[in-house]
């Protein structure tokens, strides 16, 4: 057997810790498509047919006075794809890991790193489409996607974690959780501005918008992209939002971790 | 003697029945009263005052029925599990050989799943590719480990798994009846393995029912009855007092 050259230990730890995300997230991607092509087309297939729906239904029936609608709608459908698909896939992710956890020690939040970092990769992968589409709609590009957009990928990437850990460590104690999350979801869907403008929504409920840890997120991305403005108050929300989720996904974590393999 | 790699200090483990919890929001809602009680009171016991020490180096058999908390003690010396009281003390990289393709993903193929395992069991990507032909080699697995590991047979999994591990330079071994599947040649293969570890002095703890591999490769058999420890000593005298125990029932 081979010795390993010698390296100072905190490197050799970080780069573990980065392998361990590598190859959880590499297997995630692998997993969900086989083919690398058909599964660029996948990810973005189904962003893409609920957003022809929603033109359908209420640019050419309800005739909604919005310009450029369908890259108003990708604008949202996008991130929301992202944050949907992380959400509601986090609850069984220490599930059908169970045998690996009842036997091995290793940090179980990779999985749910690997779980979001690869919807991110997904979501990275669907913005061309959205360039494509201010360029069909002779959309100008802005200065703020500079910093618009790292900016909201690491707040998003941070609201996602954090509820993904908070859910997947959750639902092996309340095995129903997924269930009530999936029919959460769909009605935050509904009560996010995603296929609709906030401004739309009438003055006397706006304030309430808030409430809705994904919505200023959403919004946020909607400015960034579809207008290059950022509106200060959205965007410090999200950023708070996304903090709060870190922090009480990862104590929900520290809490129960250690429980895991007995209740598998 | 130096110090022990491994030391069990009085260590007891219950488990709490969840499956007033487990069966979800609405029915722990509902039998809410009873839900917590159960949760409170009903335990299970797993292990009862359990106290052993493993020198560095050293080769122990774990012996007993199904049930009586062999898998229990592997997962405490693993660090899955916490004792309810009591001390546990592990000082190494323990590697825990899993039942059958555990730790494998069933759609990535056998070298995709080398890297996935040995990152998972405490190595560097690097650290995997320099082991990845002998790793292969042994296996005896050829080109089909370029195929998704969902058209292995048991066997073949079995040798997957062991290759995958006994190649990781392990500090301290854990394997949990892991010799049952195979061919004899394999399985030959792997006790040949095994030896060669101990004389390399890799701790190893052993949890078998085949006595005759216990006796060939223990240096010491504890024997696990009723969660607790019912004997300890050289292979040879628990092994005999555990068969002729467990045959004592059957006889007229």
């Amino acid at each position: 057997m081979q010795k390993v050259p010698w390296r100072p230990v905190l490197d050799r730890r970080v780069q573990h810790f980065l392998d361990l995300i590598y190859v959880a997230t590499e297997k995630d991607l692998k997993v969900r498509y086989k083919s690398s092509f058909l599964g660029y087309l996948w990810s973005i297939a189904h962003p893409l047919s609920l957003a022809l729906v929603f033109y359908f239904a209420f640019k050419m029936i309800m005739k909604i006075k919005l310009e450029a609608y369908a890259l108003f709608l990708i604008t949202g459908l996008f991130p929301w794809q992202w944050l949907s698909n992380s959400v509601t896939y986090s609850t069984g992710v220490f599930l059908s890991n169970s045998s690996l956890i009842k036997k091995v020690n290793f940090p179980r939040s990779v999985l749910v790193f690997a779980l979001v970092l690869q919807d991110m990769i997904h979501f990275a992968f669907a913005v061309p489409v959205i360039v494509l589409f201010k360029f069909v709609y002779g959309h100008p590009f802005h200065i703020s996607w500079l910093y618009g957009l790292p900016l909201l990928l690491i707040v998003q990437f941070g609201l996602a974690f954090g509820i993904a850990l908070m859910l997947a460590s959750a639902n092996l104690f309340f095995r129903d959780l997924e269930r009530l999350t999936v029919i959460l979801m769909t009605l935050l869907f509904y009560m996010t501005p995603v296929f609709y403008p906030e401004h739309l929504v009438p003055s006397h409920y706006r304030p309430f918008i808030v409430l809705n840890p994904m919505a200023p997120l959403i919004i946020s991305w909607r400015n960034v992209l579809f207008t290059g403005n950022v509106n200060v108050t959205y965007l410090l929300a999200s950023v708070g939002y996304s903090a709060l989720a870190v922090l009480v996904g990862h104590k929900t974590y520290k809490r129960l971790s250690w429980k895991f393999a007995e209740v598998l | 003697m130096s110090q022990p790699v491994i030391s069990f200090d009085r260590v007891c483990k219950s488990f709490s029945q969840y499956n007033h919890v487990t069966a979800g929001i609405k029915s722990f809602l509902f039998h809410l009263p009873t839900a917590i009680r159960s949760l409170r009171q009903a335990k299970y016991t797993a292990l009862k005052d359990i106290t052993f020490d493993v020198q560095k180096g050293e080769v122990l058999g774990i012996i007993g029925k199904n049930g009586a908390g062999k898998s229990t003690t592997l997962g405490l010396v693993a660090g899955v599990l916490k004792p309810t009281s009591g001390r546990v003390f592990v000082k190494g990289r323990v590697s825990p050989m899993l039942e059958l393709g555990a730790g494998f993903h069933r759609e990535l193929t056998g070298r995709e799943n080398i890297f996935l395992k040995g990152v998972l069991m405490g190595l560097t990507r690097a650290e995997v590719a320099q082991r990845l032909d002998e790793i292969i080699e042994f296996s005896e697995l050829g080109d089909f480990i370029d195929q998704p590991i969902r058209t292995y047979s048991s066997g073949m999994l079995t040798r997957l798994g062991f290759s995958v591990v006994s190649s990781l330079d392990p500090e301290i071994l854990l394997i949990d009846e892991i010799l049952a599947v195979g061919d004899m040649d394999f399985q030959k293969k792997c006790v040949a393995r095994m030896l060669e570890f101990k004389s390399s002095a890799v701790t190893m703890l052993f949890v078998s029912h085949a006595m005759k591999q216990v006796g060939q490769i223990c240096d010491r058999v504890i024997w696990i009855e009723n969660h607790e420890i019912k004997q300890m000593g050289p292979p040879e005298a628990v092994t005999t007092a555990y068969t002729q125990g467990s045959e004592q029932p059957h006889s007229p």
